[in-house]
């Protein structure tokens, strides 16, 4: 049997994907919460639930209007972000003008609300969605087995970041976007509209985190507390990556998948504690986190 | 263009920060294609009367028309709309954008703005540093960007705040220059400004201003006659 550092090959390798994995999560998850602290600088408290609501979105979809995984991969996103635009609209806009720490704690509510509402509704248990048929099964790669649904889990967040950093970095709408974070008061003295703006912010980052809760559906049991629990490690993630940063969030999320993965191979024991360890270095060395900018 | 079309007419306008009521009944009217200037001394009030034609304020009563449209009640992305251009004190240059990017930002709001070619042969500065960051320009530049970003807009009425302050003095000569080609262009012009030696020469009238409040009018070819009273509230 190969090995590597003392592990075998299929272990290392398989520990490497599942790190991919929730690295890809943790990428996307990320990535919206750094969108919306960038324009809105509110620490969206919500985006568990959210990604969340777009896993039971995906499965309600299915399971009452016969709606397949690759409509709900568009459809979730849409609906859930929709929700998200309506909550900016009518809550989240009305405190714009306190203390952002209320932004934390009305988001942090209304993840208690709707979680507390889908565990009414559909119990703690958490209820299966399957893999579509198109990726099901997998491929033998030689060091080891890898089912398609995971590879396509990690192709296509990879993909989607890629996108959005495009979307944010290089277009004339993120150029507002941008432009907006750092100076909205003198962004709508030019004639841009940054209320709309700011709603369609808040709603596209809550989508992004229902289209990781589509992808998540078929490997993760659907399940009102599956968001909260990876809420946690993912802010660590932006911690680490540092606030606003669009490919900060991206990189690190992958990275600390794969840091968490590989840990889980060569020292178990530390595996759930490591991103935090890894979160308390980089705030004693780059309070700003590793891609942010000092304040 | 006839002289006498008001293109900016406030009237008894009030301005409120929270509690702090800072302008107090400003009266001030702009006819198109002119240069007026906002004289007067810090915290007398200038930028917040800039700002609260742009609704940047947190209250204000009265009435600003613009181009026969009452704004008391407009939102503020709306009021550029009008065809105001704006440009704040601290300039307001983006640093996650470059110099072209900053330069393309603000939305078209009228036909006829000046095209990217045109601001290129008026600052050539800007053209060759064009993919640099915009906050890495020199103090200079950086005010250079900030005029030329609304110029490309085709807004027609400029509410231009400092835009000579601690700036080197050939700058300063260039500016001078750029708002005498823009008030030929027929472009009206608000002009809040520290420098009475700047703005003596190309502005048309000047309004002092002192606790939030316009105390005297003086028109181009009274600054002989009324050499005491700027004196007394500009100190020059």
């Amino acid at each position: 049997m190969t090995m590597i550092f003392g592990v075998p090959a299929a272990a290392f390798f398989g520990q490497l994907l599942l790190g991919l994995i929730n690295g890809a999560f943790y990428a996307l998850l990320s990535l919206g919460l750094a969108i919306i602290f960038g324009l809105l600088k509110i620490i969206n408290f919500a985006h568990g639930a959210q990604y969340m609501l777009g896993a039971f979105a995906a499965y309600l979809l299915l399971n009452y209007l016969g709606i397949n995984y690759w409509a709900a991969l568009f459809l979730a996103p849409l609906i859930v972000g929709t929700i998200g635009a309506l909550i900016e609209r009518y809550l989240l806009r009305r405190i714009t003008h306190i203390d952002h720490i209320y932004g934390l704690l009305l988001t942090f509510g209304l993840a208690l609300i709707i979680q507390g509402l889908f565990t009414n509704l559909f119990g703690v248990s958490g209820n299966r969605y399957p893999v579509p048929s198109e990726l099901s099964g997998g491929i033998n790669l030689g060091f080891m087995f890898m089912p398609y649904y995971r590879g396509w889990i990690v192709a296509i967040a990879v993909v989607v970041c890629i996108a959005v950093w495009f979307l944010i970095e290089k277009t004339k709408l993120g150029g507002y976007l941008r432009a907006g974070t750092e100076n909205p008061a003198l962004m709508q003295a030019f004639g841009i509209n940054v209320p709309l703006l700011v709603t369609l912010t808040y709603g596209f980052g809550v989508a992004l985190a229902a289209f990781a809760g589509v992808l998540a559906a078929p490997i993760y049991s659907v399940a009102p507390g599956m968001g909260a629990n990876l809420l946690i490690v993912v802010f660590a993630v932006v911690v680490i990556g540092g606030m606003g940063s669009i490919m900060g969030a991206i990189v690190t999320g992958l990275a600390m998948g794969i840091v968490e993965g590989l840990t889980k191979v060569y020292y178990p024991e530390a595996s759930n504690t490591v991103i935090f360890l890894v979160m308390i270095l980089v705030l004693l060395l780059r309070p700003a986190g590793l891609f942010g900018k000092e304040a | 263009m006839s002289k006498t079309y008001e293109q900016l007419g406030i009237t008894d306008l009030h301005a409120y920060y929270g509690e702090s009521h800072i302008l107090h009944g400003i009266d001030l009217h702009i006819n198109r294609g002119e240069l007026v200037t906002l004289l007067g001394r810090n915290g007398s009030g200038r930028s917040t009367t800039l700002k609260s034609i742009m609704n940047m304020v947190g209250r204000r009563t009265g009435s600003i028309v613009i181009n026969g449209n009452e704004t008391i009640e407009t939102a503020p992305h709306h009021i550029a709309r009008l065809g105001v251009g704006f440009c704040p004190e601290e300039r307001g240059i983006f640093s996650s954008l470059n110099v072209e990017e900053n330069l393309l930002l603000p939305p078209t709001v009228r036909s006829g703005g000046m095209s990217l070619d045109e601001i290129y042969d008026m600052f050539p500065n800007l053209y060759e540093r064009r993919k640099s960051v915009g906050t890495r320009l020199s103090g200079g530049e950086q005010q250079m960007l900030a005029l030329a970003r609304i110029l490309r807009t085709g807004a027609n009425m400029l509410l231009l705040d400092e835009i000579t302050e601690g700036l080197a003095p050939v700058i300063v000569q260039k500016l001078a220059e750029v708002l005498t080609q823009l008030k030929e262009k027929g472009l009206t012009i608000l002009l809040v400004e520290q420098s009475f030696r700047f703005a003596a020469p190309i502005a048309d009238r000047h309004y002092l201003m002192e606790h939030g409040q316009i105390v005297e009018e003086v028109k181009k070819d009274e600054l002989e006659s009324k050499k005491d009273i700027l004196n007394t509230y500009l100190g020059v």
